[in-house]
């Protein structure tokens, strides 16, 4: 007998029984379901939200290979600093090399793999309980949870904030589909106010950063907002580097490059929104440009604690911090995005703007582009009531012109 | 009169198992059956029983609701059963047809007036072809249309080329037209393909509009969207092309007949052509199938009804489709590359590269029923000025207030087979308007 029809008869005899919701979670990751169309259009398109799902992730695979790679590099990086070695990177050199892969590795995959287990676990426990199918959202969320954590961040707290973001974020509003904020954000910000001392500051940026400060062998751990933060200048890094992402910073986030590929193929693939993604960037933009301005204008001088960070050239804001990655794969989320074509350029554009000037002006952490998402996405049912109340108002008009 | 008008958003399907341009006559079978559920909304009151005999035209039954309104029998015979379901709800009325059809005489038209034309119509069953706007449902006959609109082509996949299965029928058509044309102090509209050549352009008195672009331009509401949008308190009639050579046939001969041009069609179907056959007539006396394992869709793969091997062609069909079952599993069927199913995305499916390609769809789902998560992509195939989701989810969410003033007056079931069809969470999106459109007229009217 064939493990097809082994498994449809596992399937048929856990029919009505509370565990089938579990069973069928595996079940339909091998097969998809032999179900057919009994009302409405008799056939439908080959999309369903797996594979949406899983195209998400397919764009996210480079920029988690890529933080796998960088987390190594940096270690080794800030060693060969800290002995005042200045070493230049070269691709096949010194940054895909084993010592690198297996550094990465060894910190990065547990991350992934507690980020998935707990939340699927939450994930499973809910739909058994409510008695659905277990929803395909939480296979991007955990993917990008990793993906956004510092590299040294403690697996525990991770594992407790992916069961708060999950649950609070996500399953008490009904599920996949039904929540208000983005839940890998959600997770994200519970890290960020529950254990700050592990989200941010000079040391965590970096493997090992934490475990030597105060020893002889202390190395740095500071992102290279941090440094404009403390008005220190920034020569460390090529704009090359940059780009490419050989920088410090949460584990996907560095690879600008990888993150235009990934961006690309969502938008490509019609799966990720062009529009709050070009919108997010103009916003971003557009605030970078007013507080060149601002300097430029002397208003503020570099005696500010503000002049670092708002004199940064307002393109390069796109190259620093994670605004890129924020827009082309958290902004767009089109659960917690606005779901009007013109609410998305307006929630997108507002994201862009708010995550510069949250960068630039919050005095604990020089980011601010998950807090801007987050913002937007309680406000982005708002914008689309605005943009739909000018589609009523049309309609309304046109009642009146008739009943005049 | 005529006038342009060019849909840009919406899709066309392409399916293999497009008939050819052949009439036969379809072998006539003894076994006929009526169902009121294809009358959505009617209530049936009987009036006749089993064992009655009835001619064709003779009233099987009228609309609790409207009781104006009749049905009537599409054969002469004998009652044969009434089979009914919960709450003795009649499902479905079986009749065993004579071999020689006899009529009911029908008497001709009393006058001209409009009230004479609309009893004329509702007596003799032939008001079920009229329906209205909003609603969708059988016209209410003490409304008074602001404007009537006929469909002269059908655009969904597969379906019958009204051009052809009407170009014998002019004089009927035209018949029922002037006909129509008294019911309303508006005009007659007519939505034809920018390249047909029908002979309704010869018509004087009606407004011809010429559509171009991808289905639903065949939908009404399409129409009726850009050149009268339904306004609360409006009411639009509308009718299909081949219902009016049914009209038409009757005035002119006196006798009740509904005979249909019946495209077969589909992948399953070894030789996809057309047949002339009876509303009602029992199907399997021409279907030729290459496929056990089919659904069997009398209408189109969009809006159809599935019915079996035994099943009738039902009242307003104009095509039975045959389709294969995709009743079987797929393995990693969401990972893998798909070239052989169709998709509006590129995310490693890839019929975006074959635009001309015609697909052997089966009835899978491709996936399991989720919570609405994409947006963004039912407002490329929806061509009317409406929020789609958002008036899909008013629909569910049953706020009266926020369908009316997001226009549900204004649409159909019908126009949400595309956005069910592209969707990705497999939401059944014409049951969800229907239910909602079934609960405002139950509280507004």
């Amino acid at each position: 007998m064939s493990i097809k029809s082994k498994l449809h008869e596992i399937k048929e005899s856990f029919k009505g029984k509370k565990m089938a919701p579990a069973f069928n979670a595996f079940h339909t990751f091998l097969f998809t379901p032999n179900d057919v169309t009994s009302s409405g259009t008799h056939v439908k398109v080959a999309d369903d939200l797996k594979r949406t799902m899983n195209t998400v992730i397919m764009s996210l695979v480079p920029c988690l290979i890529f933080g796998i790679f960088n987390a190594g590099y940096q270690h080794n990086l800030a060693i060969d600093a800290a002995n005042g070695i200045s070493t230049q990177v070269s691709l096949f050199g010194n940054f895909l090399t084993f010592d690198n892969l297996m550094i990465g590795s060894m910190k990065v995959l547990p991350l992934v793999i507690v980020s998935y287990v707990v939340g699927l676990t939450v994930e499973f426990i809910f739909a058994v309980i409510k008695g659905h199918e277990v929803e395909e959202g939480y296979l991007v969320t955990g993917m990008l949870v990793p993906l956004i954590v510092p590299v040294d961040l403690p697996l525990w707290m991770l594992a407790v904030s992916v069961v708060f973001g999950v649950v609070i974020g996500k399953e008490v509003f009904g599920g996949t589909g039904m929540n208000i904020l983005n839940p890998a954000l959600t997770i994200r910000a519970f890290l960020f106010f529950a254990y700050p001392t592990w989200m941010s500051g000079d040391k965590v940026w970096v493997y090992d950063a934490v475990n030597r400060a105060g020893t002889p062998e202390a190395i740095s751990g500071e992102t290279i907002l941090g440094m404009h933060a403390q008005n220190l200048t920034v020569d460390m890094y090529s704009l090359q580097d940059m780009f490419f992402g050989f920088i410090p910073g949460s584990i996907g986030e560095t690879s600008k490059l990888l993150i235009i590929f990934g961006a690309l193929f969502l938008i490509f693939s019609k799966i990720g929104s062009w529009r709050i993604i070009l919108s997010t960037l103009i916003g971003a933009l557009v605030m970078g440009l007013i507080f060149n301005g601002v300097i430029e204008a002397g208003i503020i001088t570099d005696s500010s604690k503000f002049y670092g960070l708002m004199s940064v050239p307002f393109w390069e804001h796109l190259l620093i911090g994670s605004i890129l990655f924020g827009a082309v794969f958290m902004a767009t989320d089109p659960v917690t995005a606005a779901q009007t074509n013109k609410g998305k350029w307006i929630y997108g554009f507002l994201i862009g703007f708010i995550s510069i000037m949250i960068r630039v002006f919050n005095p604990a952490y020089p980011e601010g582009v998950f807090l801007a998402i987050l913002l937007m996405n309680v406000f982005a049912p708002t914008i689309d009531h605005f943009v739909i109340q000018s589609n009523v108002k049309m309609r309304l008009n046109r009642l009146k012109i008739k009943a005049a | 009169m005529s006038m342009d008008i060019i849909v840009k958003k919406g899709l066309d399907l392409k399916l293999v198992g497009k008939p050819s341009n052949e009439i036969d006559q379809a072998k006539f079978s003894q076994d006929f059956a009526v169902y009121p559920a294809d009358f959505h909304g009617v209530f049936p009151k009987l009036v006749v029983k089993e064992n009655d005999s009835v001619k064709a035209g003779d009233i099987l039954f009228f609309d609790k609701n409207s009781e104006k309104v009749k049905f009537v029998s599409p054969v002469s015979g004998k009652i044969k059963e009434i089979v009914r379901g919960e709450r003795r709800r009649v499902l479905e009325i079986k009749i065993h047809a004579d071999k020689e059809i006899t009529y009911k005489k029908i008497k001709k038209l009393k006058s001209e007036n409009s009230s004479d034309i609309i009893d004329y119509l509702l007596e003799n069953g032939l008001w079920t072809y009229i329906k209205q706007r909003p609603y969708d449902v059988i016209a209410d006959p003490e409304s008074s249309p602001k404007e009537i609109f006929i469909s002269g082509f059908d655009s969904s996949p597969l379906s019958a080329d009204y051009d052809f299965i009407t170009k014998d029928q002019k004089e009927n058509i035209i018949e029922a037209i002037k006909h129509l044309s008294k019911l309303t102090k508006g005009s007659v509209n007519i939505s034809l393909r920018k390249e047909s050549n029908s002979f309704l352009r010869e018509l004087n008195d009606v407004i011809i509009h010429n559509v171009s672009g991808p289905h639903p331009a065949g939908n009404l509401s399409t129409i009726i969207n850009k050149v009268s949008p339904i306004n609360k308190g409006d009411t639009v009639w509308t009718l299909n092309l081949p219902d009016l050579a049914i009209i038409g046939n009757t005035i002119l001969n006196g006798k009740f007949s509904p005979e249909r041009i019946v495209a077969l069609v589909g992948s399953s179907i070894s030789k996809p052509k057309y047949y002339k056959t009876l509303a009602g007539s029992n199907i399997s006396t021409f279907l030729n199938l290459n496929e056990k394992n089919s659904r069997i869709i009398s209408g189109n793969v969009f809006t159809g009804t599935m019915i079996n091997l035994n099943g009738h062609l039902r009242h307003y069909s104009n095509e039975i489709t045959a389709i294969p079952e995709g009743n079987d599993y797929d393995l990693f069927g969401w990972a893998k590359p798909m070239f052989e199913k169709f998709s509006v995305s590129r995310a490693l499916t890839f019929s975006w590269l074959f635009p001309n390609k015609k697909y052997d769809l089966n009835t899978n789902t491709n996936g399991e029923h989720r919570a609405f998560v994409v947006t963004g992509s039912f407002e490329e195939v929806f061509p009317l000025d409406i929020y789609p989701m958002q008036i899909l989810k008013a629909c569910m969410y049953k706020d009266l207030d926020e369908m009316e003033a997001l226009g549900m007056y204004e649409v159909s079931p019908e126009d949400f087979a595309l956005t069910e069809f592209i969707c990705v969470s497999k939401q059944p999106h014409q049951s969800i308007i229907r239910e909602g459109l079934d609960l405002m007229k139950k509280e507004i009217g």
